[in-house]
């Protein structure tokens, strides 16, 4: 029953229940004098305890606030909202095929205009329904793996996504696309690029920063920006589709191990950090930006290689940080840490002791810039010459977010030190690139 | 005809929009006010209509999503955020609007509600970069007097105003200016109980007048807007969208019976005709071939660009659309406005107002004929792009049907002469859900307390003073009350020594007058204005001039109040230079002085002002003369 209360909590719900009243009824509330009619709405998340909120017969909201003198009155039950889908659009057998999973942050909504209440559209025919452009790229297929917030991702999803794209993938698909929430896209789109090497087709993430129920919204011109590409891009690599600009113009297709989440609210927040994006989606037409891409191969056999280790740890250098930081680290069982040092790749002196400590203990320490843009360079001053003499490893232009994921993917494969210094030093994903340029920043 | 609205059972409800004038806009911290130059900023957006889970879909805005229509929005630092691109979540709301709205909703006696909840209101005309307009109740159950009639206002709402269209380019875009849009509205609704369209005007004033009293609303054209429902029995509820000058008011109304009145009889006759909705069918004849050698230009020039004349029959519909619904405004003009709307074409053609236009009675005898109608049917052409041709024709279909019906409910937009012309369609149910980005607002009884405190003098106490205290007389005091001057006029009169029955007279008859003949009363600042009457008051400026100055100021925008009086060549002497002229002229003259005495001040005055050449204030120069003389004489 607490459901139907949809929020409300004390007082409020309280007098809800004693007027025998439900969400999406009609109700008095009288307070002295004062008499409003309108709808029961449910408690917004931010509601308090004390007021109600009703739907006016003008299609206002308004809170009316609960006193013991507050009398409610049920005096009309609700109509269930009746919604008439469009007939269903047919599949066209000729275009390719794409599978389109769900991991959360809705791509395409519908907006429940008697409650407010938005319903997230996740099916096959829901997503044709909001999004009609798509029966013309592609037959779809869509399946829901979770509903999560992008933060409450973590390592062991990374692990099921992977898992379930390899299924897609077998599948006979021309490309997967993976709707998800921004906030930790990029990581996720790193931790892909890792766990599914030798992919026949391309695998695009994509997500919107303004919700889906908005008319503006950025989600359905992103979400064919990525069927698009998922359809008839010629790479066959992890990437990430977003708005290229503000403008609904075009959509910057970037890849899985370079891109980074630079903006809190911007439809451009996505950059490829250190490289260009590797095409532009414009008018549902592909633009390769570069030619240093793997291509797309339907025969290609995809090895799938899905284990994360989370013992490792992102430790960011700052002013006056405190050294056992790092030792907690140690006596925890951290496999590894990847350093977010300052400018060429350096931290402070009186942390020298910790990383020696932690490098004897078998920890891998590594390397990266808070800069976020440019390469390291720890051979320039004394203290990177110092820290390189203790075992640290430069990563090179390296993301300090994906070098954390690719640590955390190689010791899923092993944890014989030798070995994954090895390859935290190799090219595995396009993660370092060997030469940056001048507008690449 | 004088009609008798009352016994009509014509029904008018006001929703009043006004600006407020605060130091930022309703959800962001960018300053509330509009720019001239090219934009600084300009991005490409689409608006996609999102399905409600009822289904519904505003037509009109499917229809432009369809047509692939895009806004280009241009911005420019000072006016405008991320906010307002939509690339920020909103900004807390503006208290100081909320007090605003809250003091007029008290000084029309409404309730403030509990808690404000902000609304997201559909609009996806790309007049708000979300796709929508944010609006909250503040107010419920107020009332206005007009005369003795009580007018209950419905609710007293907050809301950002929206962008501003700046033009329409070819290719589907329609081009929006940021500026505008945040900018805090108060929206004023008041029940549908106006019964004529004097009473219309008045209800409208009123509410103008409180807003005004608050002293914290904006002034000058476009800063006030009112969307006006009109419904007649028998006829439809129809919207009158952004009507921007109050005078029009009643005009607009009366226009509005006029045209109801007028289609239902019109429909009445056509089904006495024995017109029938099914027999208007979307068949569309291309005729291009029989204007293959026209003399119409239109025409012509389409068909130079490879387009199409298409043309469809109206069964028994020969001289209804030539028929006068408004003045200058036929049945006809309504199709044609349809057709402009749904098909982007210029304009249609039809037959009952054949020949014209170049196109000869032959070119119409061989439209009928190919079209096979009837000595009683009508013809609608046009010249467009299949496509566009297409729409036209099938707008044009749909509103001759609705002429058999009746009345169609639909939104309409005010013309410059009162008239109205089709806008939309009127969307449905509206379309409102939650504004997650914002919490709720409280409103406590302290606070309603504090405000209520501090009430600023209502309309009818201030009218009483003015008579009072400024001794104007009573048609004055209630022009000066009803005008936008009102706390400037106070200003004026109490810093500077001038006749407040002059100051007054100026800012309502004067610039009445000056607006109606086509001046930019706006132009002028307060500051100006003020600065003119201090002038007149240490006799800079004579009263006389003061019209012209106020002219060639409203036509030299960034000139100041100096280079008006030296252009006007209005320059007068300075008090010390007329002292000194008058000790020259009394010295020249002191024989006279001595023989005539007082008598002698109107010959004196005579040599002073000729010898400046106007240049002197005669006030001035007789009030020193004469002490002087007084002096001289004791
Ligand atoms: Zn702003």
């Amino acid at each position: 029953m607490s459901e139907e209360f949809s929020g409300y909590k004390g007082e409020a719900l309280k007098a809800i229940k004693k007027a025998e009243a439900e969400i999406g009824d009609i109700i008095r509330i009288t307070n002295n004098s004062e008499a409003y009619e309108g709808i029961l709405i449910p408690r917004s998340e931010y509601g308090d305890e004390r007021h109600i909120i009703l739907k006016l017969k003008s299609g206002y909201n308004i809170g009316v606030r609960i006193t013991s003198s507050t009398k409610i009155e049920k005096i009309g039950k609700g109509a269930k909202p009746t919604f008439k889908p469009p007939p269903l659009v047919k599949q066209i057998a000729e275009l390719p095929k794409v599978a389109i999973i769900s991991t959360g942050g809705t791509i395409a909504s519908r907006v429940d205009y008697r409650t407010g209440a938005v319903r997230p559209a996740l099916t096959a025919s829901d997503l044709y329904s909001v999004v009609p452009e798509l029966a013309t790229i592609a037959q779809i297929d869509a399946q829901i793996l979770f509903s999560l917030f992008s933060e409450n991702i973590t390592p062991k999803h990374w692990t099921q996504i992977a898992e379930f794209v390899a299924k897609q993938i077998t599948d006979d698909v021309e490309g997967v696309v993976i709707a998800h929430g921004t906030d930790t896209l990029g990581y996720t789109a790193a931790a892909l690029s890792f766990a599914l090497q030798n992919l026949p087709v391309p695998v695009i993430l994509v997500g919107s920063q303004r919700s889906a129920d908005r008319p503006s919204s950025d989600a359905a011109t992103n979400l064919i920006g990525a069927v698009t590409a998922a359809a008839k891009a010629p790479f066959a690599e992890v990437a990430l589709a977003m708005h290229e600009t503000p403008s609904d113009t075009a959509i910057a297709i970037h890849r899985g191990t370079k891109v980074r989440k630079c903006h809190t609210s911007r439809r451009d927040t996505f950059k490829s950090i250190n490289t260009t994006p590797i095409a532009r989606i414009q008018d549902q037409k592909i633009t390769m930006l570069t030619e240093d891409y793997k291509k797309r191969d339907s025969k290609r056999k995809l090895a799938l290689k899905p284990a994360f280790d989370e013992k490792v740890a992102l430790i960011k250098f700052y002013p006056g940080m405190n050294p056992t930081i790092i030792n907690w680290h140690i006596e925890n069982g951290y496999k590894g840490i990847i350093l977010e040092g300052t400018g060429l790749g350096h931290v402070s002196k009186y942390c020298f002791d910790a990383i020696k400590n932690a490098v004897n203990s078998n920890i891998i320490v590594a390397m990266t810039s808070q800069c976020i843009w440019g390469r390291i360079n720890m051979n320039v001053y004394d203290s990177g010459r110092d820290l390189l003499a203790l075992g640290v490893i430069p990563l090179e232009d390296i993301l300090p977010e994906t070098a954390t994921v690719k640590l955390m993917w190689i010791f899923g494969q092993t944890n014989d030190i030798a070995e994954v210094k090895k390859l935290l030093k190799t090219n595995i994903a396009s993660e370092f690139s060997q030469r940056t340029f001048s507008e690449e920043t | 005809m004088e009609i008798d609205y009352k016994t009509l059972g014509l029904k008018v409800g006001l929703e009043i929009h006004q600006q407020l004038d605060t130091s930022a806009k309703l959800f962001c911290n960018c300053k509330p006010e509009l720019f001239k130059e090219e934009p600084e900023i300009t991005f490409l957006r689409r608006l996609r209509p999102t399905q409600s889970e009822l289904g519904q879909i505003d037509p009109a805005a499917y229809f432009e999503f369809q047509k692939g229509t895009k806004i280009l929005y241009e911005a420019n630092r000072t006016t405008s955020c991320l906010v307002e691109m939509d690339e920020e979540p909103p900004h807390p709301l503006n208290m100081e609007a909320v007090e605003i709205a809250l003091t007029a909703a008290l000084m029309m006696k409404a309730k403030p509600i509990d808690q404000i909840h902000i609304m997201r209101k559909t609009v996806i005309d790309g007049s708000n970069t979300t796709g929508f307009q944010r609006t909250c109740v503040i107010a419920l159950k107020g009332q206005i007097k007009v005369g003795e009639k009580t007018i209950p206002i419905e609710h007293i709402s907050l809301e950002e105003d929206a962008a501003r269209k700046t033009g329409e380019d070819e290719n589907n875009i329609i081009r929006y200016r940021i500026d505008r849009l945040g900018i805090p509205l108060i929206e004023i609704a008041t029940a549908p109980v106006i019964n004529s369209p004097k009473e219309a005007g008045e209800a409208a004033l009123a509410i103008g007048t409180i807003l005004r009293a608050t002293g914290k609303v904006k002034r000058g054209l476009g800063t006030i807007r009112q969307d006006i429902n009109i419904s007649i029995p028998n006829g439809a509820l129809i919207e009158i969208k952004g009507l921007q000058e109050l005078e029009l008011l009643p005009l607009v109304v009366e226009y509005e019976v006029q045209r109801q009145l007028n289609l239902i009889k019109i429909s009445e006759e056509l089904k006495k005709n024995r017109a029938k909705e099914t027999e208007i069918k979307e068949e569309f004849f291309d005729v291009t071939n029989i204007f293959k050698q026209t003399k119409c230009k239109v025409i012509r020039k389409a068909l130079d660009k490879n387009q199409q004349v298409l043309a469809v029959k109206l069964p028994r519909f020969k001289g209804f659309l030539k028929r006068e619904l408004m003045p200058n405004f036929r049945l006809g003009t309504e199709i044609a406005d349809r057709a402009r709307f749904w098909g982007k074409v210029g304009g249609i053609f039809h037959t009952d107002e054949m020949p014209a236009y170049g196109i000869t009675a032959e070119e119409v005898e061989q439209l009928k004929k190919n079209l096979n109608a009837e000595e009683n049917d009508a013809i609608v052409f046009v010249a467009d792009t299949l496509e566009n041709a297409k729409d036209a024709l099938k707008a044009v279909v749909a509103r001759a049907r609705e002429a058999i019906k009746g009345v169609p409910e639909e939104t309409r937009a005010p013309n410059p002469e009162g008239t109205t012309s089709y806008m939309r369609p009127r969307p449905g149910a509206a379309r409102m859900y939650p504004e997650t980005d914002i919490p709720p607002t409280q409103i406590t009884e302290e606070y309603i307390k504090k405000i209520r405190q501090f009430l600023p003098e209502l309309p009818e106490q201030k009218f009483e003073r003015l008579i009072k205290e400024y001794k104007l007389n009573q048609k004055l005091a209630r022009q000066i009350l009803d005008s936008e001057y009102s706390e400037l006029f106070e200003t004026i009169v109490k810093e500077i020594s001038v006749s407040p029955t002059t100051v007054a007279a100026f800012l309502t008859e004067t610039l009445k007058a000056l607006r109606r003949d086509g001046i930019e009363a706006d132009k002028v600042s307060d500051n100006q204005i003020r600065e003119i009457f201090k002038s007149v008051g240490n006799g800079e400026l004579m009263k006389e001039a003061v019209q012209d100055v106020f002219i060639w100021l409203s036509k030299h925008e960034d000139a100041t109040l100096k280079e008006a009086i030296t252009e006007l060549g209005l320059t007068t002497i300075s008090e010390d230079e007329v002292k000194t002229i008058v000790e020259k002229v009394i010295t020249e003259n002191k024989g006279l002085i001595q023989e005539r005495r007082e008598n002698s001040f109107g010959v004196l005055m005579g040599i002073i002002m000729k010898s400046s050449r106007g240049k002197i204030n005669p006030a001035l120069a007789s009030k020193i003369l004469k002490e002087r003389l007084e002096e001289l004489l004791k």
